[in-house]
């Protein structure tokens, strides 16, 4: 399926003139089929097709096979792999130091839910400008395949070892903690994925999308509950979704059978279809409710669970300086003497 | 080193004392409350009355780890030769605690003077003391009716008191009153009015019976008091700290505070927006993780902490080292290990920071003595970390950093920011749009970096903790590891250039005995020496490291001695065993003498006499 605005241009060349090449990164060293490699593939193709600056970007991660893959695209955007679980603190300082930054983070179920979860929830809380994803497969791949804390209860390693502990789910909490933009998706469904991609690339805030993104290697058996199989039998997508981008509003007639339309920060629109659900993601209610019911009935529900664009984010609390503080200059960091003269007297 | 020199030739001592019956300009005051009772304000007025007296000072607060019902002390020492160091005997006691005052008292020496609470009754407890009760409650309802302000109030009601026993004059009690409680009229009134009440007390009810008295002298002219965490705050600053990111921790927490109201005052663009951003974090993980990236993406990014938080943020300094971040962490001193006590000071943390984190590591540290190097180290910090490109540690401690000093103006930087060795589009473009991140080009083992955000191609390079090689790839290369590791090596032999030297006082031709301390043992341990030289002809040379890693003359100063008292804040000897590894066997045999205080109050100077004397002693 094309993207909707595809029809606009040539195919191989953004706006920037940069064809999707220029968004590649090296090659992967992870298992061949690995659910992580559709999702970096997908990454390249949300950031091509949305114009974005490769420079501006800053690709930020933990520790993990996922925290891996900022290797894998982008190579012409500065990455940090950083020490395991701690990507929400090192996308903050990175994003503190130059808001015009586009942030993008990778992390796992493990860095995420586990080491990390304390950091992921004050990351949420201040609604910093990020895109935080989740590649979550259930288990610790690159310590060879201990349950994470995203397992679902009674599901089954390879060996047999049984999950007897509920599941952590991120999106809930997510919602919960103040996200303002929440999202579940599967690495086995690119076109809701890079739509949600470029959703979150136009959104202001902190935009979580946690996808299903099977380990082929530990967590890819028959009762595994984070497999392609089971992802591909169960999906259940709330709605169908179309990224909109600004620059093609006008050109595009309002296609049948849409039933909601929310522009984002940019411009920029999602464009929902509803299915069975009827599903609005802007009632944060509704959401909680619907991912409760997910968890209660074991649904995979996916799509663009919740957004808000109302909220401000921690670059307007913090009350900014429009200039990147990295960017400042000596005479904007460093006060004259007069002021230690005066800061002196009042010592006195 | 310290304000000695400058003093004796401002005052001759000999001009103030000609009684022999009156102790003047020379005494420690101690006040002993229970914390929440509002004594601060009181101790700090009087502090700074005495300063105004132009009689040196220094306070020193002994507080618990609580809010409010424990017991504790403030020390005032007044000292016209400029000697401020914590003094352990006690002249003038205020008991105020009925928890403590029988073991205060207890403690005195004979011939001091004790004001109290007369319902405590201690004057039975003595009879080599001096005895002065008032009723302090009783005095403070004459202040005031609210039964919630009498309590604060009884406090400067032993202003009054011991302003009338030791000659403060009193227009200096209401100009620091005036000073501590600034446009609040009401307060102001209130605090003058129990300050006139302690003195009307005193003088119809007390007669003067110890030797110690005060008297105007011209011993601060130009000084101001303040604390080592204001001065590092207000140093961060003019070093243009633009990502400040911090965990509340003892004693650590107001260098981050008192920063950040210097930056809300001075640092805001012209449309009133902020440049800089200060964020209380989660825990001292997020907090370093947050300065070290900020510090990664070109911003002037530190933390300050202490030592629970130092333990924690081990494994990203390590991650800054290894992958050539600046950062700047203070670590204010307290003592450990574990919670250990929270309050009190030690340096009981410079061999665990300097090699913090696992794997090969070593980190610059820099060893502020004073306020002004507090100031100083503040924005040279940022000077070192950008140039270096790693995590530079500034260790402080509780009492240099809490405790009140009087001092100097600071010196505003006399040096351009350094922002090191950071590469621009220009500069990609001149290199023919390629640069190697980890590559000794310069053959100062520092490499050159990129800014995120650089608008060109060849600009971007990815940052990691795993093992990486001059291009900054992954690499499990056994060749690349012992390259970059052999490298950062040499870097940290560029680092040992770049630090500021040790202070080195001597005589000539040099004395046998030797001295090396850091820190906040300077004041005591100059101290000290003036005792040594006046009172039993020692001469003892002092060296004081401001960082690490050494600069040579270090061990030029250990080999040219025959005896060197290496002074520790802790009980392990930490500066012992970094020389002794620093030097190994360069070392002569019997050299260093280890002195180890570590019961948590700041060095003071009998402690080293008694250590020097008793050595020197055996030596002869």
């Amino acid at each position: 399926m094309p993207a909707p605005d595809a029809s606009s241009r040539p195919r191989k060349v953004n706006r920037l003139g940069l064809t999707p090449s220029d968004y590649k990164g090296k090659p992967s060293t992870l298992c061949k089929g690995c659910g992580h490699d559709a999702i970096s593939s997908q990454l390249i193709r949300a950031f091509f097709e949305s114009d974005v600056r490769p420079h501006q970007v800053a690709k930020l991660s933990g520790i993990g096979c996922s925290s891996k893959t900022p290797a894998y695209f982008l190579n012409h955007s500065h990455g940090f792999n950083a020490v395991h679980g701690r990507m929400p603190s090192v996308a903050t300082g990175a994003v503190l130091a130059n808001r015009q930054l586009v942030a993008v983070g990778v992390s796992g179920d493990g860095d995420t839910a586990s080491i990390g979860i304390g950091q992921f929830v004050h990351l949420v809380r201040r609604n910093l400008p990020l895109i935080y994803i989740v590649e979550n497969n259930g288990v610790y791949g690159l310590t060879k395949g201990q349950f994470s804390a995203t397992a679902d209860e009674n599901a089954a390693l390879r060996s047999g070892e049984v999950n007897r502990l509920p599941n952590i789910d991120l999106c809930g909490m997510a919602i919960e903690l103040g996200a303002t933009y929440v999202a579940r998706s599967f690495a086995g469904d690119p076109k809701q994925l890079v739509a949600l991609l470029r959703g979150a690339l136009s959104h202001n805030g902190t935009a979580v999308i946690d996808i299903l993104s099977p380990c082929v290697t530990f967590n890819n058996h028959a009762g595994s509950t984070k497999s392609y199989t089971w992802g591909k039998d169960n999906e259940e997508p709330i709605h169908i979704l179309d990224f909109v981008p600004a620059m093609d509003q006008i050109e595009v007639e309002y296609e049948e059978g849409t039933d909601q339309e929310v522009q984002l920060h940019d411009g920029s629109w999602v464009r929902l279809r509803k299915l069975e659900r009827g599903y609005d993601p802007t009632d944060r209610r509704a959401a909680q409710e619907l991912v409760l019911e997910a968890n209660e009935k074991n649904l995979f529900l996916t799509g663009l669970l919740y957004l808000d664009t109302s909220k401000r984010t921690f670059l307007d609390s913090l009350e900014l300086c429009d200039e990147p503080l990295a960017l400042l200059s000596e005479d904007q960091l460093r006060p004259p003497p007069e002021v230690l003269d005066e800061v002196v007297a009042s010592y006195r | 080193m310290s304000n000695k020199t400058a003093l004796a030739e401002e005052v001759a001592p000999s001009e103030i004392e000609s009684d022999p019956e009156r102790i003047v300009n020379d005494l420690a005051i101690q006040v002993a409350t229970v914390n929440g009772s509002g004594s601060q304000s009181s101790n700090l007025v009087l502090l700074r009355a005495l300063f105004r007296m132009g009689i040196p000072v220094g306070g020193k607060n002994l507080f618990p780890s609580n809010i409010a019902g424990l017991p504790t002390w403030f020390t005032i020492r007044a000292n016209r030769d400029g000697w401020v160091a914590r003094k352990r005997n006690v002249d003038y006691l205020v008991a105020l605690n009925p928890q403590t005052a029988i073991r205060d008292v207890e403690s005195l020496s004979p011939g001091s003077a004790v004001v109290y609470e007369e319902s405590l009754r201690l004057e039975r407890r003595r009879d080599d003391l001096v005895f002065y009760p008032a009723p302090f409650q009783e005095l403070a309802a004459e202040v005031t009716r609210e039964v919630r302000l009498r309590k604060l109030l009884a406090n400067m009601i032993y202003v009054g008191l011991l302003g009338e026993l030791l000659s403060i004059e009193v227009e200096e009690i209401f100009g620091a009153i005036d000073s501590q409680f600034r446009s609040k009229k009401a307060a102001v009134e209130l605090n003058r009015r129990a300050v006139e009440i302690g003195i009307r007390h005193a003088r119809e009810n007390l007669v003067k019976r110890d030797p110690f008295t005060l008297e105007r002298m011209d011993g601060n002219r130009g000084k101001i008091l303040i604390d080592g965490n204001a001065a590092a705050g207000l140093g961060a600053m003019f070093g243009g700290a633009s990502v400040a990111t911090w965990y509340p921790i003892t004693p650590s927490s107001s260098v981050v505070e008192q920063l950040t109201g210097f930056l809300k005052r001075y640092r805001k663009s012209p449309d009133g927006k902020a440049t800089y951003a200060v964020v209380q974090a989660e825990d001292e993980l997020a907090a370093v993780g947050m300065a070290l990236a900020a510090g990664w993406a070109g911003a002037r990014a530190m933390t300050a902490t202490s030592g629970p938080g130092i333990s924690l943020m081990s494994e990203f300094v390590g991650l800054g080292y290894y992958a050539e971040i600046p950062l700047v962490i203070w670590n204010i001193q307290r003592v450990g290990p574990s919670t250990g006590l929270p309050t009190r000071t030690a340096q009981g943390d410079i061999l665990s920071t300097y090699a913090l984190s696992h794997g090969d590591t070593k980190h610059v540290c820099l060893l502020p003595a004073s306020t002004r190097e507090c100031f100083e180290f503040g924005w040279r910090a940022f000077d070192l970390a950008e140039r270096l490109q790693t995590p530079v540690f500034v260790l402080s401690d509780l009492d240099l950093g809490m405790n009140i000093w009087a001092t100097e103006p600071f010196e505003y930087p006399d040096r351009p920011m350094d922002r090191g060795k950071v590469l621009t589009r220009e500069d990609l473009e001149r290199l023919g749009g390629t640069f190697q991140r980890y590559a000794d080009v310069d053959g100062d083992a520092i490499p050159y970096r990129t800014l995120p955000g650089t608008e060109h191609p060849g600009a971007a390079y990815f940052t990691r903790g795993s093992g990486h090689d001059e291009s900054a790839e992954y690499t499990e290369s056994e060749e690349a590891y012992v390259r970059i590791m052999t490298r950062l090596d040499r870097k940290f032999e560029t680092a040992r250039e770049m630090v500021p030297p040790p202070v080195v006082d001597q005589a000539e031709p040099v004395s046998p005995l030797g001295i090396i301390g850091f820190g906040s043992s300077d004041p005591a341990i100059e101290e000290a020496r003036n005792r040594l030289r006046e009172d039993a002809a020692i001469e003892m040379d002092y060296l004081r490291p401001r960082a690490l890693p050494f600069c040579p003359s270090v061990l030029d100063f250990i080999t040219s001695h025959q005896r060197v008292v290496v002074l520790d804040q802790n009980r392990d000897g930490q500066l012992l065993q970094l020389l002794r590894a620093e030097y190994g066997d360069r070392i002569p045999p019997g050299v260093l003498r280890s002195l180890r205080h570590y019961s948590g109050h700041p060095m003071d100077a009998q402690t080293i006499v008694d250590y020097v004397t008793e050595m020197e002693i055996g030596a002869a």
